[in-house]
Protein backbone atom coordinates (compact mmCIF):
# COMPACT_ATOMS: atom_id res chain seq x y z
CA UNK A 1 0.00 0.00 0.00
CA UNK A 2 1.44 3.37 -0.98
CA UNK A 3 2.46 5.35 2.07
CA UNK A 4 0.81 8.74 2.13
CA UNK A 5 3.09 11.58 3.05
CA UNK A 6 1.49 13.91 5.60
CA UNK A 7 1.10 17.42 4.25
CA UNK A 8 0.99 19.08 7.62
CA UNK A 9 1.85 18.45 11.20
CA UNK A 10 -0.45 19.91 13.82
CA UNK A 11 -0.07 20.79 17.44
CA UNK A 12 -2.35 22.67 19.76
CA UNK A 13 -0.97 25.52 21.78
CA UNK A 14 -2.81 27.29 24.58
CA UNK A 15 -4.74 29.64 22.38
CA UNK A 16 -4.19 28.40 18.84
CA UNK A 17 -3.66 25.54 16.45
CA UNK A 18 -0.21 25.50 14.86
CA UNK A 19 0.03 23.89 11.45
CA UNK A 20 3.49 23.22 10.02
CA UNK A 21 3.62 22.68 6.27
CA UNK A 22 5.81 19.64 5.64
CA UNK A 23 6.44 19.92 1.87
CA UNK A 24 9.48 21.82 0.63
CA UNK A 25 7.89 22.65 -2.68
CA UNK A 26 4.27 23.65 -2.96
CA UNK A 27 3.20 23.73 -6.53
CA UNK A 28 1.60 20.49 -7.74
CA UNK A 29 -2.17 20.72 -8.03
CA UNK A 30 -2.42 17.53 -6.00
CA UNK A 31 -0.20 18.98 -3.28
CA UNK A 32 -2.31 22.09 -3.01
CA UNK A 33 -5.55 20.13 -3.05
CA UNK A 34 -4.22 17.77 -0.38
CA UNK A 35 -3.12 20.74 1.71
CA UNK A 36 -6.54 22.31 1.39
CA UNK A 37 -8.16 19.05 2.43
CA UNK A 38 -5.86 18.87 5.45
CA UNK A 39 -6.33 22.43 6.65
CA UNK A 40 -9.94 23.30 5.78
CA UNK A 41 -11.51 20.79 8.20
CA UNK A 42 -9.57 22.51 10.98
CA UNK A 43 -11.06 25.89 10.18
CA UNK A 44 -14.55 24.97 8.99
CA UNK A 45 -17.54 25.50 11.25
CA UNK A 46 -15.78 26.82 14.31
CA UNK A 47 -13.89 29.81 15.51
CA UNK A 48 -10.18 29.02 15.40
CA UNK A 49 -6.90 30.81 15.82
CA UNK A 50 -4.46 29.32 13.33
CA UNK A 51 -0.72 29.73 12.96
CA UNK A 52 0.80 28.37 9.74
CA UNK A 53 4.48 27.57 10.01
CA UNK A 54 6.40 27.79 6.72
CA UNK A 55 9.81 26.68 8.03
CA UNK A 56 10.04 23.72 5.61
CA UNK A 57 8.81 25.61 2.56
CA UNK A 58 11.49 26.46 0.00
CA UNK A 59 9.29 27.16 -3.01
CA UNK A 60 5.68 28.04 -3.65
CA UNK A 61 3.66 29.29 -6.58
CA UNK A 62 0.83 31.78 -6.84
CA UNK A 63 -1.67 28.93 -6.59
CA UNK A 64 -0.62 28.48 -2.96
CA UNK A 65 -1.23 32.17 -2.31
CA UNK A 66 -4.76 31.63 -3.54
CA UNK A 67 -5.23 28.80 -1.08
CA UNK A 68 -3.93 30.95 1.77
CA UNK A 69 -6.46 33.64 0.89
CA UNK A 70 -9.27 31.07 0.88
CA UNK A 71 -8.15 29.83 4.29
CA UNK A 72 -7.96 33.40 5.55
CA UNK A 73 -11.51 34.13 4.39
CA UNK A 74 -12.86 31.00 6.06
CA UNK A 75 -11.15 31.80 9.36
CA UNK A 76 -12.38 35.38 9.20
CA UNK A 77 -15.97 34.22 8.54
CA UNK A 78 -15.76 32.17 11.72
CA UNK A 79 -14.33 35.14 13.65
CA UNK A 80 -10.95 33.48 14.12
CA UNK A 81 -7.44 34.83 13.52
CA UNK A 82 -4.68 33.70 11.19
CA UNK A 83 -0.94 34.22 11.54
CA UNK A 84 2.04 33.02 9.52
CA UNK A 85 5.55 32.38 10.75
CA UNK A 86 9.03 31.19 9.74
CA UNK A 87 8.84 32.38 6.14
CA UNK A 88 12.28 32.48 4.53
CA UNK A 89 13.44 35.56 2.66
CA UNK A 90 12.84 34.18 -0.85
CA UNK A 91 9.27 33.21 -0.04
CA UNK A 92 8.71 36.47 1.82
CA UNK A 93 9.72 38.35 -1.33
CA UNK A 94 6.77 36.72 -3.09
CA UNK A 95 4.47 38.01 -0.36
CA UNK A 96 6.00 41.49 -0.66
CA UNK A 97 5.77 41.63 -4.45
CA UNK A 98 2.09 40.66 -4.31
CA UNK A 99 1.54 42.95 -1.28
CA UNK A 100 0.13 40.03 0.65
CA UNK A 101 2.53 40.92 3.45
CA UNK A 102 0.10 43.81 4.05
CA UNK A 103 -2.93 41.60 4.60
CA UNK A 104 -1.33 38.62 6.31
CA UNK A 105 0.36 38.96 9.68
CA UNK A 106 3.80 37.35 9.44
CA UNK A 107 6.12 36.60 12.35
CA UNK A 108 9.70 35.36 12.66
CA UNK A 109 8.76 32.33 14.70
CA UNK A 110 5.81 30.45 16.13
CA UNK A 111 6.38 31.82 19.63
CA UNK A 112 5.93 35.41 18.47
CA UNK A 113 2.92 34.45 16.36
CA UNK A 114 1.29 32.77 19.36
CA UNK A 115 2.09 35.70 21.61
CA UNK A 116 0.31 38.03 19.21
CA UNK A 117 -2.85 35.98 19.73
CA UNK A 118 -2.97 36.64 23.48
CA UNK B 1 31.21 40.06 -28.51
CA UNK B 2 30.36 36.44 -29.18
CA UNK B 3 27.87 34.86 -26.87
CA UNK B 4 28.37 31.15 -26.64
CA UNK B 5 25.05 29.34 -26.64
CA UNK B 6 25.36 26.26 -24.54
CA UNK B 7 21.84 24.92 -24.70
CA UNK B 8 19.06 25.57 -27.15
CA UNK B 9 15.99 23.47 -27.31
CA UNK B 10 12.38 23.61 -28.42
CA UNK B 11 10.03 21.12 -26.87
CA UNK B 12 6.45 20.55 -27.93
CA UNK B 13 4.41 18.83 -25.27
CA UNK B 14 0.80 18.03 -24.62
CA UNK B 15 -0.62 20.47 -22.09
CA UNK B 16 -0.17 18.26 -19.05
CA UNK B 17 1.30 20.28 -16.21
CA UNK B 18 3.22 17.39 -14.66
CA UNK B 19 4.95 16.69 -17.98
CA UNK B 20 5.71 20.34 -18.54
CA UNK B 21 7.26 20.54 -15.07
CA UNK B 22 9.73 17.82 -16.06
CA UNK B 23 10.86 20.03 -18.91
CA UNK B 24 11.18 22.95 -16.48
CA UNK B 25 13.30 20.79 -14.16
CA UNK B 26 15.62 19.93 -17.02
CA UNK B 27 16.06 23.60 -17.90
CA UNK B 28 16.85 24.38 -14.26
CA UNK B 29 19.45 21.59 -14.20
CA UNK B 30 21.18 23.14 -17.21
CA UNK B 31 21.10 26.56 -15.51
CA UNK B 32 22.61 25.02 -12.38
CA UNK B 33 25.41 23.41 -14.41
CA UNK B 34 26.17 26.79 -15.99
CA UNK B 35 26.60 28.30 -12.55
CA UNK B 36 23.43 30.36 -12.22
CA UNK B 37 22.96 31.26 -8.54
CA UNK B 38 20.28 29.71 -6.36
CA UNK B 39 18.45 33.04 -6.41
CA UNK B 40 18.51 33.11 -10.22
CA UNK B 41 17.33 29.51 -10.37
CA UNK B 42 14.49 30.35 -7.98
CA UNK B 43 13.47 33.22 -10.26
CA UNK B 44 13.61 31.09 -13.41
CA UNK B 45 11.70 28.29 -11.68
CA UNK B 46 8.93 30.58 -10.48
CA UNK B 47 8.52 32.42 -13.78
CA UNK B 48 8.44 29.15 -15.75
CA UNK B 49 5.97 27.61 -13.33
CA UNK B 50 3.61 30.59 -13.60
CA UNK B 51 3.96 30.76 -17.40
CA UNK B 52 3.30 27.06 -17.85
CA UNK B 53 0.28 27.05 -15.54
CA UNK B 54 -1.11 30.10 -17.36
CA UNK B 55 -0.59 28.38 -20.71
CA UNK B 56 -2.43 25.24 -19.62
CA UNK B 57 -5.20 26.77 -17.51
CA UNK B 58 -5.95 30.03 -19.28
CA UNK B 59 -4.44 29.59 -22.72
CA UNK B 60 -5.44 26.03 -23.53
CA UNK B 61 -8.43 26.08 -21.14
CA UNK B 62 -7.24 22.86 -19.50
CA UNK B 63 -7.52 20.95 -22.78
CA UNK B 64 -4.67 18.44 -22.40
CA UNK B 65 -4.84 17.61 -26.10
CA UNK B 66 -3.63 21.10 -26.92
CA UNK B 67 0.10 21.65 -27.05
CA UNK B 68 2.35 23.86 -25.00
CA UNK B 69 5.69 24.73 -26.57
CA UNK B 70 8.63 25.55 -24.33
CA UNK B 71 11.69 26.93 -26.05
CA UNK B 72 14.83 28.11 -24.35
CA UNK B 73 18.25 29.44 -25.16
CA UNK B 74 20.75 29.25 -22.33
CA UNK B 75 24.19 30.80 -22.15
CA UNK B 76 26.47 31.74 -19.26
CA UNK B 77 25.20 35.31 -19.61
CA UNK B 78 21.44 34.84 -19.82
CA UNK B 79 18.54 32.53 -20.35
CA UNK B 80 15.73 33.27 -22.78
CA UNK B 81 12.50 31.35 -22.50
CA UNK B 82 9.44 31.17 -24.71
CA UNK B 83 6.21 29.52 -23.55
CA UNK B 84 3.49 29.26 -26.18
CA UNK B 85 0.00 27.78 -25.96
CA UNK B 86 -2.62 27.04 -28.59
CA UNK B 87 -5.23 29.36 -27.17
CA UNK B 88 -6.68 32.52 -28.60
CA UNK B 89 -4.46 34.72 -26.48
CA UNK B 90 -5.23 37.57 -24.15
CA UNK B 91 -4.61 41.28 -23.79
CA UNK B 92 -2.13 42.21 -21.11
CA UNK B 93 -4.06 45.41 -20.44
CA UNK B 94 -7.08 43.32 -19.48
CA UNK B 95 -5.20 41.73 -16.60
CA UNK B 96 -6.14 43.52 -13.41
CA UNK B 97 -3.41 44.53 -10.99
CA UNK B 98 -3.70 41.93 -8.21
CA UNK B 99 -2.23 44.37 -5.69
CA UNK B 100 -4.88 47.04 -5.96
CA UNK B 101 -8.19 47.43 -4.20
CA UNK B 102 -10.33 44.37 -3.81
CA UNK B 103 -8.12 42.38 -6.19
CA UNK B 104 -5.71 41.76 -3.35
CA UNK B 105 -8.33 39.52 -1.74
CA UNK B 106 -8.88 37.46 -4.87
CA UNK B 107 -7.52 33.91 -4.97
CA UNK B 108 -5.96 34.23 -8.43
CA UNK B 109 -4.47 36.65 -10.90
CA UNK B 110 -0.88 36.95 -9.65
CA UNK B 111 0.96 34.89 -12.25
CA UNK B 112 1.78 37.67 -14.71
CA UNK B 113 2.89 39.98 -11.90
CA UNK B 114 5.30 37.36 -10.56
CA UNK B 115 6.69 36.63 -14.03
CA UNK B 116 7.37 40.34 -14.59
CA UNK B 117 8.89 40.73 -11.13
CA UNK B 118 11.36 37.87 -11.42
CA UNK B 119 12.47 38.20 -15.04
CA UNK B 120 14.66 40.99 -16.44
CA UNK B 121 12.36 41.34 -19.43
CA UNK B 122 8.96 39.94 -20.41
CA UNK B 123 7.17 40.33 -23.72
CA UNK B 124 3.95 38.85 -25.00
CA UNK B 125 3.34 38.36 -28.70
CA UNK B 126 0.58 40.28 -30.44
CA UNK B 127 -1.95 37.47 -30.05
CA UNK B 128 -1.12 37.01 -26.40
CA UNK B 129 -0.57 33.26 -26.55
CA UNK B 130 3.20 33.37 -26.26
CA UNK B 131 5.46 34.88 -23.62
CA UNK B 132 9.16 35.61 -24.09
CA UNK B 133 11.09 35.95 -20.83
CA UNK B 134 14.74 36.80 -20.25
CA UNK B 135 16.78 36.39 -17.08
CA UNK B 136 20.32 37.65 -16.91
CA UNK B 137 22.83 35.64 -14.92
CA UNK B 138 23.37 37.85 -11.90
CA UNK B 139 26.87 36.42 -11.41
CA UNK B 140 28.34 35.51 -14.78
CA UNK B 141 31.78 33.91 -14.75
Amino acid sequence: MEQLKPRISVYYAQNATVVTLTDEKLLEDDDIKALEESIMPLVDDSRINLVIDFSNVQFLSSAVLGLLIRISKKISENKGRLKFCCINSKIFDIFKITRLDEIFEIYDDAKKALQSLK
Amino acid sequence: MTIKVFNREKIVSKGIISELRKICSRILCHANVLGYSKDDQFAIHLALEEAVVNAVRHGNKQDTEKDVVIEYELSPEKIELWVTDQGGGFKLDDVADPRSGENIYKAGGRGVLLIKSYMNSVEYNKTGNSVHMTKLNSKPA
